[in-house]
C-alpha cells in the first residue's frame, strides 16, 4: 500500500516545502546528538511520570508512551480546512444529541433507523426530555482524523464521551521545546499552551444559569487506578481546579457540594471523567463506588452541569457514526467538510454478506468498541483470527461495522535503524461552550511504531509526536 | 374496588449514619381504571423530600437525610380506586415508543436454557396475545414461588436456572423472554390486595407488562399466573427492577443496616 508521506508527499524526491527545515535539521544532526536527544526524551517523560496503564498486560500495568522527537507538521491552510470541518462536525453532534433526547426529528425523517437509537444501551432513557444547560452535550471532543492524501482527511471516530490524550498534546510540546529548541526556532509554531485556559472558560460558560458569581468547577476522576489518572491530575493542576473522587462530593437537596477543610462548598460544573454507568448509583449501576448518589437529581433540577453530558456516548457508536454525512445535511443543510470512512453496517443483511466475503481486506470493529480493542484488521490478520471474527459476525451482526483498510499517511520517525516512515493519525481537541467552539491549533499525533502497522493506539504499542500547526 | 395502602419501610443502623440519599418511586399515578385519592409520602424525623418525575413518567421523591440519625422511616399511604380492565393499561403516561422496551438489561439476561424453553412456546406465532399467555403459564408451571430464594441482584437467567424465585424474578424472566420473541415488555412495581385476607404483607408486588398492537400494554402477574385485576395498583414501570424499584438508596456511615417493611393492603368493594 502506497501511503502519503507527511514529509515526502507521494514522491520519493525532495521533501514537501513545509518539511524542508525538518529535513535539513535531520541531515545536520549528527547521529550521537540524535541518540542523546532520544535518551533525554525518555528521561523527561519518566521524570514527569507521564504513563498510560495498559489493560491486559499483567506484568507491567503502566508504561511510558514512546515519544518521537520528529514533529508532525500541519500547514496553516491544512489546519484551516481541518478546523472548519471539526467545528461543523461537533455542531452536528450537539444538534443530533439535542434531537434524539428531544423531538427525535431525525428518526421521524427516516435519516437513521429507530432501533439503532432506541435500543442502543448508550441511548440513556434517563435523560430523555432533559436537555443539559445551554444545550451542550459534547463540551470536549477528541476527534480522530487520518490522512490518505494531500487534501484527503477522514474522521475515524468522534470520541464524544470522555476523550483522553490532551495531556500528551501539552507535554509533548514541552518536551520538544527542551529537546529540540533549535528546530522549534526555525518555525513559527502556534501555541497549544492556551488549552487549559480555554477548557476552563468553556466549562465555566456552561454553568447552570442560576449559578452565582464565578462558577466552581471540579474534575471528577474514577481515581488513581484509572488508566488516564495521570491526565486527570495534570489537567486539574493546569486548570487550577480541585481533582475530586466521588466520595469528595455529596448531594444535598438537589445541590452538589464538595467537602473541603472549610466546610461544604457548592459545585456548579463537573468535568467528569467517570462514565455514565458509574456516575450515580441511584440511577445507573447501583454498585458503583465511583459516582455520587443524587447527582442525576441535581442535574435534572438544573443545579449542576456535567461535562460531557450524560448520554453523549451514543454518538461514539460506530453504526451511528456511519450516518454523520446524512446527519450533517439534515441539521446543517450543508455538505460535510470532513470525510467519513465508508462503513458497512453489518446489521444490514446485504452489508453483512459483503463483509463476510471480504474479511481479509476490511477492518471490522465492534460498534461499541474503543481503544483499538476487539477489532480485526483483515489484511494482517491470521486465518484463525478471521474465522473467529466470521463466527462473531454471524452470531451478532448488529454488534459490528466494517471499513476499508485506509492507507494512513506516514511520518518520518526514529526507529532502531535510523529514520523510517511510520503511520500516524491526529486527535485534535474541540471545545464547545455556551456561545462558541474553540479548537486548539495542534493535537495529539499518534504513531504506530511497528513497521507497516496501522494501529496507533497507545494501548496497542503506539507512540506519540508533537504536532505543530504552523503560523506561516 | 377501593384499595387502602399503607407501606412503611424502616432502616435501622448499627451506628448513626452521617447522611443518606434515597430515590423513591412509591407514588402511583392515575390512568384509566386507576384513580389515586389522597396519597402521602411521610418521613419520620429529619429528612427532606423533593418531588420529581423520571423520564418514564414515574413519580419520584429524592429523600435527603442529614445525620447523625440511627433510623429512617419512610411511610406512604393513601387510597386508590381501581376498576377491572382485564390487565389492559390505557391512559398512562407513555413517553417512549414501545420499541424502547425491547432492550435487554443485565437483570433481564437470557441463557441457552431459556432460549430452548422459549422455542417450545411458538414465539413467532401469529397471535401475540396467545403467545404471552402461553409464556406466563409455562413460567408459572416451571418456576416455584419461594420467598427468600433469590436476592434483588438475581438476574432472570439465574432465577430460571434455580427454578425458584419471587415476584421480581418471575417478572424478569417473562420480560426477558418476551423481548427475545420481539414483544416489548417492561417491569412493573406495585401493590396487590390478596383476597384470601392477608392484609398484612411482607413485601410489595411486581409483575410485567407486554405490548400488543391494537390493544396496548397488558399486565401479566406471572408469579400468580393471572392478568392484573381491580386488586392491583400500578406504582412504577421500568426496563427492569432497577428502573422501577420503590427505593434506591445510598448512605455514609452506619455500619450494618436492618430493613423492615410493614405493608398493608386492604380492599373494599364499592
Amino acid at each position: 500500500m502506497n501511503a502519503f508521506d507527511e514529509m515526502q508527499g507521494t514522491g520519493a524526491g525532495a521533501a514537501r516545502p513545509l518539511y524542508e527545515r525538518v529535513a535539513r535539521w535531520l541531515s545536520e544532526s549528527p547521529p550521537e546528538t540524535v541518540a542523546a536527544r532520544r535518551a533525554q526524551a525518555e528521561l523527561f517523560f519518566r521524570r514527569i511520570g507521564i504513563t498510560f496503564a495498559v489493560y491486559g498486560e499483567s506484568e507491567q500495568t503502566e508504561r511510558l508512551i514512546p515519544f518521537d522527537i520528529i514533529p508532525r507538521l500541519i500547514a496553516r491552510d491544512e489546519w484551516a480546512l481541518l478546523s472548519k470541518g471539526l467545528k461543523q462536525r461537533v455542531q452536528v453532534l450537539n444538534r443530533f444529541l439535542n434531537d434524539i433526547y428531544g423531538p427525535q426529528d431525525c428518526i421521524r425523517a427516516g435519516i437513521l433507523p429507530a432501533d439503532l437509537i432506541l435500543q442502543n444501551p448508550q441511548f440513556r432513557l434517563e435523560v430523555v426530555g432533559r436537555p443539559p444547560p445551554h444545550g451542550v452535550y459534547v463540551h470536549v471532543a477528541g476527534v480522530d482524523i487520518v490522512r490518505t492524501g494531500e487534501r484527503d482527511f477522514y474522521v475515524l471516530e468522534d470520541n464524544a464521551r470522555t476523550p483522553s490524550g490532551v495531556s500528551y498534546m501539552l507535554e509533548n510540546r514541552e518536551a520538544m521545546m527542551r529537546l529540540a529548541p533549535d528546530l522549534h526556532a526555525r518555525y513559527r509554531v502556534a501555541p497549544v499552551e492556551t488549552y487549559p485556559d480555554q477548557l476552563l472558560a468553556t466549562l465555566k460558560s456552561v454553568a447552570p444559569r442560576g449559578a452565582r458569581g464565578d462558577p466552581t468547577v471540579v474534575l471528577l476522576t474514577p481515581g488513581r487506578f484509572n488508566s488516564a489518572f495521570y491526565e486527570h491530575s495534570f489537567l486539574a493542576d493546569k486548570l487550577g481546579i480541585e481533582l475530586v473522587e466521588g466520595s469528595d462530593l455529596f448531594v444535598r437537596d438537589d445541590k452538589v457540594f464538595m467537602r473541603t477543610t472549610q466546610g461544604p462548598q457548592r459545585v456548579d460544573v463537573i468535568y467528569r471523567r467517570v462514565d455514565d454507568d458509574f456516575i450515580d448509583p441511584l440511577v445507573f449501576n447501583p454498585n458503583s463506588m465511583l459516582g455520587v448518589a443524587g447527582l442525576m437529581s441535581a442535574s435534572e433540577a438544573g443545579n449542576v452541569t456535567l461535562a460531557n453530558a450524560v448520554g453523549a456516548g451514543i454518538s461514539d457508536d460506530k453504526a451511528v457514526y456511519s450516518y454523520m454525512p446524512e446527519l450533517t445535511r439534515f441539521y446543517m443543510g450543508e455538505e460535510p467538510l470532513l470525510n467519513n470512512v465508508p462503513t458497512w453496517r453489518c446489521r444490514e443483511p446485504s452489508a453483512l454478506a459483503y463483509v463476510l466475503d471480504h474479511l481479509d481486506e476490511l477492518v471490522v470493529k465492534e460498534v461499541a468498541g474503543s481503544g483499538g480493542y476487539g477489532m480485526l484488521i483483515g489484511p494482517t490478520a491470521s486465518k484463525t483470527e478471521i474465522e473467529t471474527f466470521r463466527r462473531k459476525l454471524s452470531a451478532s451482526p448488529e454488534q459490528f461495522i466494517a471499513q476499508p483498510t485506509l492507507a494512513l499517511s506516514t511520518c518520518p520517525t526514529f526507529v532502531g535503524a535510523g529514520v523510517a516512515p511510520r503511520h500516524v493519525d491526529l486527535r485534535p481537541f474541540v471545545l464547545t461552550g455556551a456561545d462558541e467552539v474553540h479548537i486548539t491549533p495542534g493535537g495529539l499525533t499518534r504513531v504506530a511504531l511497528v513497521e507497516g502497522s496501522l494501529v496507533v493506539n497507545s494501548s496497542q504499542g503506539g507512540g506519540a509526536k508533537d504536532t505543530w500547526v504552523l503560523d506561516d | 374496588m377501593r384499595l387502602r395502602i399503607r407501606h412503611s419501610t424502616v432502616y435501622a443502623y448499627e451506628f448513626p449514619i452521617r447522611s443518606a440519599v434515597q430515590l423513591l418511586r412509591m407514588t402511583p399515578r392515575d390512568h384509566e381504571g386507576q384513580y389515586v385519592g389522597a396519597w402521602r409520602v411521610e418521613i419520620e424525623g429529619e429528612g427532606r423530600l423533593r418531588a420529581g418525575e423520571d423520564s418514564l413518567g414515574n413519580v419520584t421523591h429524592a429523600l435527603y437525610v442529614d445525620g447523625p440519625v440511627s433510623k429512617i422511616r419512610v411511610t406512604v399511604h393513601g387510597e386508590v380506586d381501581v376498576v377491572e380492565t382485564h390487565g389492559v393499561v390505557r391512559g398512562a403516561i407513555e413517553r417512549f415508543s414501545p420499541e424502547v422496551f425491547l432492550r435487554e438489561t443485565s437483570l433481564t439476561d437470557l441463557t441457552p436454557d431459556m432460549l430452548a424453553f422459549l422455542a417450545e412456546l411458538d414465539p413467532q406465532g401469529a397471535d401475540r396475545l396467545a403467545f404471552l399467555h402461553r409464556l406466563m403459564a409455562a413460567l408459572f408451571a416451571r418456576i416455584e414461588f419461594r420467598a427468600g430464594a433469590t436476592v434483588t441482584e438475581t438476574t432472570a437467567g439465574q432465577a430460571f436456572l434455580q427454578k425458584q424465585g419471587v415476584c421480581q424474578d418471575f417478572a424478569h424472566m417473562f420480560v426477558a423472554l418476551a423481548r427475545r420473541a420481539g414483544v416489548p415488555a417492561r417491569y412493573v412495581s406495585g401493590h396487590l390486595f390478596r383476597h384470601e385476607g392477608a392484609i398484612e404483607q411482607e413485601a410489595a408486588h411486581a409483575w410485567a407488562e407486554a405490548f400488543v398492537p391494537d390493544v396496548g400494554w397488558i399486565g401479566f402477574d406471572v408469579a400468580n399466573g393471572v392478568c392484573p385485576t381491580d386488586c392491583y395498583v400500578r406504582v412504577a414501570v421500568g426496563l427492569d427492577y432497577l428502573g422501577a424499584a420503590p427505593v434506591r438508596g445510598s448512605r455514609t456511615g452506619g455500619g450494618r443496616e436492618n430493613m423492615e417493611v410493614a405493608l398493608s393492603v386492604a380492599g373494599k368493594v364499592q
